[in-house]
């Protein structure tokens, strides 16, 4: 039994290859090849969706726009919930428990329930198709998560740090920036990665929130679908180039990604 | 919250989780009551608003419309938890404990979580098309009548498909993360006592497994719930209305038909029937864990 259970695994593994293989493979042809032919290679090998998207300010800017709202957005929450994260392992405090309920309430709720209002919202303060518009509105489920995910690291650290440093002499801050942050960050790691994640993913409020200047990869490829229609290499090619942060962002976390499971309790 | 050693009382940490509660409350709350707003009045554009009271509540409450979509989505869910949960703790149990393989298993198994929902439905939209997807003219070859666009059984199992593909990871993640915090000494005490393997699972991986497990079923549950753009992209909810999951019939009210007072109501009702279960699910699993 023991000796066939790497199949597992393995044959599980393949399946989740096959939809990446075909996507690769298409991104490779030419719009005849992929519309006249049935090959399982490409059979003239083209470059040329590759090239438009890294060519056409569109596309490559559909790219910058995306990392760059990501990255603010991961930011911002880890920064801010670092101290929450704190508050909630450390101290008991006047409604601690419906705040921390209350707070991952956010991460229950539907984007579908909240995508107009928050065109309104936006709108009304002149946020509206800008990056920091998308970082902002994605704070709505990544800071519920990030002062979870970081809450699980920091009650592993035992209390008596705090008050050895406490008793030293150390004020607040510089405890919590020079000795505490340090301690916990592996689990800061883990806490972007996620925050990475699912800002990374997310189209429905991102794609609400922007109509030009701010519009994210993701809401690009949608609308070549829809108008283009027969685009299907370009889009294979957009398709592709939207794994690779992820992929780049897993290899850097592969050590951390089951203990920040387990520990973080996400 | 996790049951750490006595808490210092200390009012002043609302300090610390201001900034929080003001991101959030900003992103939360004044969109929450602007969806409250419009449940309870009519509006015949130019922004005059009418009082309705409960009226959109009673009659989103009894649209046959809305129970369908409510039906298949619970259809859905159950379906997806079904299949996810039992086969990512299987693969949990198969996968290598240590060593470069384990990490190679892991990397490979969380590409689909970080690939944009659209683009997982892209993929598969690409995958099953009936002439030129691999799975789709596959399928026909071997002599199965299979067009996702126009059958609803082939659509429904081309949307499970890809929901298995895409979060299964996430179970199989999480379960082993559970069974990795098992230490060597168990299984050595269940080996020098003679345990069979279906023994140790029972009584020793399943309980270690346990509250890993719970938050898994929670969240496959609430991002189940609540999916839109993958099926959005794969289908669009048809064919007719067969895939129309509460989402997508919500966004088709909301932003197609631009009916505010229903979708607002509509919203909230859909809100609380997530909360209710989650809240539910969670009391229920967490009550003899004593925190």
């Amino acid at each position: 039994m023991r000796r066939v259970a790497w199949l597992v695994p393995a044959l599980y593994i393949l399946f989740l290859l096959v939809p990446i293989y075909w996507l690769l493979n298409m991104s490779f042809k030419n719009t005849n090849e992929i519309l006249g032919s049935f090959t399982l290679w490409p059979r003239e090998f083209t470059l040329a969706n590759y090239r438009k998207i890294f060519t056409d300010p569109t596309w490559y800017g559909g790219y910058l726009n995306s990392l760059a709202y990501v990255v603010m957005n991961t930011v911002t929450s880890v920064a801010v919930a670092l101290p929450a994260a704190y508050a909630f392992s450390r101290y008991r405090f006047l409604g601690d428990k419906h705040l921390f309920f209350w707070l991952l309430t956010n991460r229950m709720a539907p984007p579908a329930v909240f995508a107009l209002p928050f065109f309104q919202l936006y709108s009304a303060i002149g946020l509206f198709d800008t990056r920091l518009a998308v970082a902002l509105a994605h704070c709505l489920f990544n800071i519920p998560l990030a002062v979870w995910i970081l809450e699980g690291f920091m009650s592993g650290v035992p209390k008596e740090l705090d008050e050895t440093a406490f008793i030293d002499g150390y004020p607040f801050w510089r405890f919590f920036v020079r000795i505490f942050v340090p301690t916990i960050g592996s689990g800061i790691g883990v806490t972007a990665f996620f925050c990475f994640m699912f800002s990374w993913v997310e189209l429905l409020l991102a794609k609400t929130l922007t109509a030009v200047e701010a519009k994210p990869i993701a809401a690009t490829m949608t609308r070549t679908a829809s108008t283009s229609g027969y685009e299907l290499g370009l889009l294979a090619a957009a398709g592709a180039l939207t794994i690779i942060p992820g992929a780049v962002v897993i290899y850097f976390v592969r050590n951390y990604i089951a203990k920040g499971f387990a520990l973080g309790r996400v | 919250m996790a049951a750490v050693e006595a808490k210092t009382p200390n009012q002043r940490a609302w300090w610390l989780v201001a900034p929080v509660v003001l991101l959030v409350a900003f992103n939360a709350v004044i969109p929450l009551m602007t969806v409250v707003n419009y449940s309870v009045q009519e509006t015949f554009g130019d922004n005059v608003f009418f009082f309705e009271g409960v009226k959109w509540f009673e009659q989103v409450l009894h649209s046959g419309r809305f129970h369908q979509a409510l039906q298949r989505q619970l259809l859905f869910t159950g379906i997806i938890l079904a299949i996810e949960v039992p086969l990512g703790v299987a693969i949990a149990l198969a996968m290598p404990r240590r060593g470069p393989w384990a990490s190679a298993c892991l990397v490979l198994m969380a590409m689909p979580l970080l690939i944009p929902w659209n683009v997982v439905g892209a993929m598969w939209n690409l995958l099953a098309l009936p002439d030129i997807g691999l799975l789709g003219r596959g399928l026909n070859a071997v002599g199965i009548d299979y067009n996702y666009t126009r059958q609803p059984l082939a659509a429904w199992a081309t949307l499970v498909a890809m929901d298995v593909w895409h979060w299964t990871s996430l179970v199989a993640l999480l379960a082993y993360a559970g069974l990795s915090a098992i230490p060597d000494a168990y299984y050595q005490a269940a080996k020098i006592d003679g345990a069979s393997g279906s023994a140790v699972f029972r009584y020793i991986q399943l309980p270690k497994m346990k509250h890993v497990l719970t938050i898994a079923v929670l969240l496959r549950f609430m991002d189940s719930f609540m999916i839109y753009t993958e099926p959005m992209v794969l289908t669009g909810g048809g064919p007719g209305n067969a895939t129309t999951l509460l989402s997508i019939d919500l966004v088709k009210v909301a932003l197609g038909q631009f009916d505010l007072g229903p979708a607002a109501a509509m919203s909230l009702i859909y809100f609380l029937i997530t909360l209710l279960l989650s809240w539910i699910y969670y009391t229920v699993m967490t009550k003899d864990e004593g925190h």
